[in-house]
């Protein structure tokens, strides 16, 4: 027994349902430029760099030296006192949230029907992908290996 | 497997291994995506106090959730070699005909370094539970 089963892809729709097109263009539609041209672009470029920024980061934090046991206030002080671990911590911060936000606006543009839902979950990412780059940066360029309590 | 190209209609996409390797980049790339927000807000507390940071990140040390740390890698592993063969496909010209050779090979390359990475990553919970 072979159940066959295929996802299909977003907006080809359920019959009876009403779905946007999503490459409707006619007078009076605003057209976007070359965005979601850069947008595929950039997906590529920050990926490779992510690969090894991200792959080296788990290799470093869950495989090496004891794996997660060794991961405390003391290792991240040791690891943050080099410019060079906190550069690399301050890029993948940037890339990954910047990569994973646009892939979510991607995932949002294709499943989400009505404008106001859309508008709705993208207004959600937007904020919290900038409250969170904000914090990380933040904590990176503040932190005291001194600090008390 | 095979069979399932004559059920869709004879494509070489719906339901064969580019329609798969598709849902597994957006899963996986969901997942991720969802676990770097609680990453960053973990990270913060090094900013509140020693203590807090350190209490909160014995929560990663947790048995379960270390095993969940063995499928975030597992996910972000598959995100990343499936996405450099997205690469291949998309800017080297024998991309689109190597394509399913290409997952294959992620596939492989995923499973040997997981295999792999297995021991190491689960150390501190094979240390609390058999004393290894």
């Amino acid at each position: 027994m072979s159940a066959h089963v295929t996802i299909e892809p977003p907006r080809t729709g359920n019959p009876g349902r009403s779905r946007r097109v999503r490459t409707r263009k006619g007078p009076g539609q605003v057209t976007r430029g070359n965005f979601e041209l850069y947008s595929w672009l950039f997906m590529r470029a920050s990926g490779v760099l992510l690969v090894f920024l991200v792959l080296g980061h788990l290799f470093i934090m869950m495989v090496a030296d004891g794996g997660v046991e060794k991961i405390g206030f003391a290792f991240v002080a040791g690891r943050w006192a080099s410019p060079w671990w906190q550069f690399w911590d301050l890029l993948q911060l940037w890339l990954a949230m910047l990569h994973g936000a646009n892939g979510m606006r991607t995932v949002i543009n294709d499943y989400a029907d009505k404008d106001r839902t859309r508008a709705i979950l993208k207004g959600l990412l937007y904020t919290a992908a900038v409250l969170t780059v904000f914090l990380g940066t933040l904590v990176i360029f503040t932190f005291d290996p001194n600090i008390k309590g | 497997m095979a069979s399932g190209a004559k059920g869709a209609r004879g494509t070489l996409y719906r339901g064969r291994e580019g329609m798969w390797s598709w849902v597994a980049q957006r899963v996986t790339g969901v997942l991720v995506f969802f676990f770097l927000f609680a990453h960053v807000l973990d990270t913060a507390l090094v900013r509140v106090s020693p203590h807090t940071y350190d209490q909160v990140i014995g929560t990663y040390k947790n048995p379960v959730v270390n095993l969940l740390e063995v499928g975030l890698v597992g996910a972000i592993m598959f995100h990343a070699f499936n996405g450099l063969r997205l690469i291949a496909v998309d800017f080297w010209s024998k991309g689109p005909k190597y394509q399913r050779q290409l997952l294959w090979a992620v596939v492989g390359l995923w499973a040997v370094l997981m295999l792999g990475f297995l021991e190491p990553m689960m150390q501190h919970t094979f240390h609390e539970w058999f004393g290894w």
